[in-house]
Parts: structure tokens; C-alpha cells; sequence
């Protein structure tokens, strides 16, 4: 059963299509990362599948049926601001969000349990995270919503965080994740990008960076060569003193160089060349 | 001239926010510092501008004039237009009248602001209003560039415009650093410093930092294991400390740079474990 899905779907404000015929679904035991700038149109259709803004076109359906306040109680919401009371504690978080769901209040994680009575808002970010995940999972949740859910923390916390979603997966939750991170991106089952309301590329990571290449120049004269190479090609990076032109051949580099001297060699593209190209604006 | 850190310890009400942190900051490269919340980031680039004072230890920073610093979050003044923004930096940064209209339109082109000159910071988009604070910062062509976590909120298209202005101020000879939570980011820059409550975890160019790894990195694929493991998307890498066993069945492989910072964190983790024991 799809847990979440749009067909088609339309949303326009006033004369403005912020989506523009998107089509998307989430599969239980699935994490589908959805990628795009701001007015991308990635809210807009997050809250027209769950029935909090009004369709003009198209299809929406929340566990199989029109999304109601019924079916949106299915679902375990992780916003940016994490949706906790900063003055209250842990424990006293836990059981009122649970008791808002009718639900007993999750045991917590045994590394949490000796902040149970700290106050949310004096814990470090990756603590108050973590608390917020457990509440939004408490109601053993169909289909998880999580925006940005590691922004801010540390790699290992960030690793922790991403633990407690998989296992919510392998529950056979769905989960949808609003990201811009490559370090999300790697845990996420299916990418779709939208660009300008539309849906503009959609797959698995492997399959998306699959195949795309890097001209990666070497010189000693990298001032220069990036110089050069900007007026040429719009998606130039600097990494370290190598200067990579994605999306590039070899001899058009080579031609846009004009005699600089220089070393070229090949690379796999990566997830910032490959999203920033399909990301640009006309 | 070079700049950076020398044994800064910076304690504040009790507690210690750096500890004995060295870093050096060569002419012309860009240093990423890599860190959580609470790891000492922002004090430690603060420290770099003279808006945090040490403890104990020496910064070697520019003159105010010829620093450029865009802060966390507020590099910019919400209430101001793009231009007003602008021309407050110019006057802050007390650039020649005659030279501050020119200024002006060039950074307005080549942060792509002009057609929002008008529009207030607080109406732009997380990229664009990064793209401003870059571009108040670097008004006055400063030898020193700071940016805290410059790329927070920012989608791939913005953050690669973002990158490019950063790397044309290198070509142009001026030295950067900058702050992230992402350790992938870390592998634009020339030097790195992971921070984890306030320490060094690890230092020095990405490729030292990765080849550098104590023990090995495997792929797990499956295979149980007692060793500290962590997720890589639907598979786990463990490490295997110098001196452990290798599981059977489980491959070794290059780490990157993501591996490598989360191994030191582990090795930190284990020694404060050990030395807390009683």
C-alpha cells in the first residue's frame, strides 16, 4: 500500500503554480529524500498530501484514502524547530505529546534516561533531537515526516539519529525526509529533486550519479585556470587546488584553459555538482 | 603573513569552551572547522576576530580592517534592504566615497543580488541572504575571510554560487576559513579541524586526515560484530582498532574523510571512557 501519494497534483496561489504537476508516493519500509531550493515547491506539496493546503488539480491519498485529520494522526512529524516545549523536561515532553496521541509514553533509550528530568531547552541540539524523534515516534507512526532531521549536529550524533529512523524503517514505517545534504542523501532509498514545482529528476542515489563525470584540473596555475574556467562553464568548484568543471568534456576544458598548463584527469561527479546543475534556474 | 591559533584555552563562566586549540592558517587557503553543536566552533572563529577574548594563548588575526567576518545566522541585517545592507558595510568598513558605488554593483553581479537590491534581508531566501553576508564581508577586499557556518539552511544550487564566490576570493590571494556541521564540506577546503567539545579531534589536510586513520575501516555487510559500528546509508563500517581482530567475512576499505572524523570521535570516546573508569 502506498503510504503517502500525489498524481498530477496542482497547487496554486493565485496566479502562481508553486507545484506544477508532481507526482511522488512513499512505500512502508522505504526512506524517500525529497530535494529542492526554496519555492521549489517542496512545502507546498508536503501539505497538500496531508490535506493542510487545497489541491487545484490532481490526486492526494494518506493511507489509501483523502487526508483527514483521522489519517494525519497516523503520521510522526519531526519539524525544523523539533516541536518540543523548551521549558519543560524530557519525560514531561514524552507524556504530553503522548497523552495528545492516546498513547503511553515511549520508555527512552537507555543513554537518554539520565536527562529524563533536564529541561529540553538546556540540552546540547543532538539531545534535543533525539528526544524529538522518540516523541514523534511513540505512536508507532505509519508514515514519518522529517525536515532536515540531523541539521546541526556532529557526525557521530548524526549517525545515531539516522540509526533510530532505519530502525523505524525496518519496522515497516515509510519515512519522507526534506534535505539538502549529501550525508542524508546516502541514507535515502529514492531522491526526488523538484525544481520550479516540477518534479525535475527522481531515482536512486547510485542511479542519479551513476555515469556522471568531472573534469578535475591540476596546476599550479589555479588562480588562473579557475578564472578562466568560470567565464566558460557556469557549475565550477574549487576542491583543495584542483579545479572541477562538472557536467564538461575533456577537450572542451582543455579548449576553455587556452594554453594555461595543466593536469586533467576524470572523476566521479558528486552529489553537489550533480543537484546543482539540475537545480539552476533558467 | 600567517594566522590562526596558538594554545587557546577560552573559559567562560566556569566552563571550558576551547581548550588548547593550535591552528594555523597559511596565506591564500582555505581551513574548514568541523563540528556539532556545542563543539566551539563559533567560539573559536570569534576568538579569530577579536570578538572572544582568550584565556591563555596567542591569536594571530589581521588588523580589524582587513578582516572579513559574516557571523551565524546574522551576518545581515534583517530590517535593511540588500543595497542599504551594502552600504552600511561599505561605511562600516569606511571604504573610499568614490569607490563605494562601483563596489557595489560588483559584488551586487557577482553574488547575482541586483535584481533584489531593494528587497529587505528578511524577505530573501537562506541562500541569498548567505550570498549578502558574503558580500558585506568581503566589501573591503579583507586579507582574512571568516565565515561561520556559511552554508547552514542553503540548498545545492546556492550553496555551489556560495563556493564559487568564496573560491574567487582565493584566487584573489585572501585567506578563509570557515565553520560546518558536514564533514563532506570539509573536503573543499586545504585544512581541516574537527572540534568536539572544544578539543581537537583531528587535524590537517583531508587526505592526511584520511590516510591517517588508526587500525582499519570495514564494511560490515551483514556480518555481527562487537566492533563500533556505524551506518553509511543501509550498510554499516566498523572500525577495527589497532591490535583487534578482524571478523570474518568482512571487507576492508578506504575510508573517507566522513569515516575518518567519526573513527576519531569513537577513539576520543573510548579514551574519555577509559579515563573516567574508576
Amino acid at each position: 500500500m502506498r503510504l503517502l501519494e500525489a498524481r498530477e497534483l496542482v497547487v496554486r496561489f493565485g496566479s502562481v503554480r508553486a507545484v506544477n504537476g508532481v507526482s511522488l508516493a512513499v512505500m512502508p519500509g522505504e526512506i524517500v529524500g525529497l530535494l529542492g531550493a526554496n519555492g521549489s515547491g517542496k512545502t507546498s506539496t508536503i501539505r497538500a498530501t496531508l490535506g493542510l493546503a487545497r489541491p487545484s488539480a490532481g490526486h492526494v491519498r494518506l493511507f489509501g484514502a483523502a487526508p483527514s485529520a483521522g489519517s494525519r494522526r497516523r503520521l510522526g512529524y519531526v519539524p525544523q524547530t523539533l516541536g518540543l516545549w523548551p521549558d519543560l523536561t524530557v519525560s514531561e515532553n514524552l507524556a504530553f505529546i503522548a497523552a495528545a496521541y492516546r498513547t503511553p509514553p515511549p520508555r527512552l533509550p537507555d543513554d537518554l534516561e539520565p536527562v529524563a528530568d533536564h529541561i529540553v531547552g538546556r540540552l546540547p541540539l543532538g539531545s534535543r533531537r533525539r528526544v524529538a524523534f522518540e516523541a514523534a515516534l511513540a505512536h508507532a507512526p505509519g508514515l514519518l515526516l522529517l525536515d532536515e532531521p540531523t541539521s546541526g549536529v556532529g557526525p557521530l550524533e548524526r549517525t545515531a539519529l539516522w540509526d533510530r529512523i532505519h530502525v523505524a524503517r525496518e519496522q515497516g514505517a515509510g519515512v519522507l525526509v526534506t534535505t539538502h545534504h549529501p550525508s542524508e542523501a546516502e541514507h535515502c532509498d529514492r531522491i526526488i529533486a523538484m525544481v520550479d514545482g516540477r518534479v525535475a529528476m527522481s531515482g536512486t542515489m547510485s542511479a542519479l550519479l551513476d555515469g556522471k563525470e568531472t573534469v578535475v584540473v591540476t596546476t599550479e596555475h589555479w588562480p588562473e585556470a579557475f578564472t578562466r574556467l568560470t567565464t566558460a562553464f557556469p557549475a565550477v568548484a574549487l576542491t583543495g587546488r584542483a579545479v572541477r568543471v562538472p557536467a564538461a568534456s575533456m577537450a572542451q576544458v582543455r579548449a576553455a584553459l587556452d594554453g594555461t598548463d595543466a593536469h586533467l584527469t576524470v572523476a566521479p561527479a558528486t552529489f553537489d555538482e550533480v543537484f546543482a546543475t539540475i537545480g539552476r534556474r533558467r | 603573513m600567517t594566522f590562526g591559533l596558538r594554545g587557546v584555552t577560552v573559559q567562560q563562566g566556569g566552563t571550558t569552551l576551547l581548550h588548547d586549540i593550535d591552528l594555523e592558517l597559511s596565506p591564500g587557503t582555505l581551513t574548514a572547522v568541523i563540528g556539532g553543536d556545542g563543539a566551539g566552533k563559533t567560539t573559536l572563529l570569534r576568538s579569530l576576530v577579536g570578538l572572544v577574548a582568550p584565556t591563555s594563548g596567542q591569536v594571530h588575526s589581521t588588523p580589524p580592517g582587513c578582516l572579513g567576518y559574516a557571523g551565524a545566522a546574522s551576518g545581515v541585517y534583517r530590517d535593511l534592504t540588500v543595497e542599504e545592507n551594502l552600504r552600511f558595510a561599505a561605511a562600516a568598513y569606511r571604504l573610499p566615497r568614490d569607490l563605494i558605488g562601483q563596489r557595489i554593483a560588483e559584488l551586487l553581479e557577482v553574488t547575482a543580488l541586483a535584481a533584489s537590491r531593494a528587497r529587505r534581508a528578511a524577505h530573501l531566501s537562506g541562500g541569498m541572504r548567505q550570498k549578502l553576508a558574503f558580500a558585506c564581508a568581503t566589501m573591503h577586499h579583507p586579507e582574512l575571510l571568516v565565515l561561520d557556518e556559511p552554508t547552514t539552511g542553503v540548498d545545492p544550487n546556492s550553496r555551489a554560487e556560495l563556493w564559487r564566490l568564496v573560491a574567487r576570493t582565493l584566487a584573489d590571494g585572501t585567506t578563509a576559513v570557515f565553520s560546518s556541521t558536514y564533514v563532506d564540506e570539509a573536503a573543499r577546503a586545504d585544512h581541516v579541524l574537527v572540534l568536539d567539545r572544544g578539543r581537537t579531534l583531528t587535524a590537517g589536510p583531508p587526505e592526511t586526515i584520511r590516510g591517517g586513520v588508526p587500525g582499519q575501516v570495514v564494511r560490515l555487510d551483514g556480518v555481527t560484530s562487537e566492533a563500533p559500528s556505524w551506518r553509511r546509508g543501509r550498510i554499516r563500517h566498523a572500525w577495527i582498532a589497532p591490535g583487534a581482530r578482524r571478523p570474518a567475512g568482512a571487507a576492508p576499505i578506504e575510508p573517507d574523510l566522513e569515516d575518518a572524523v567519526i573513527v576519531a570521535a569513537l577513539a576520543a570516546s573510548a579514551t574519555r571512557h577509559r579515563e573516567e573508569a574508576p
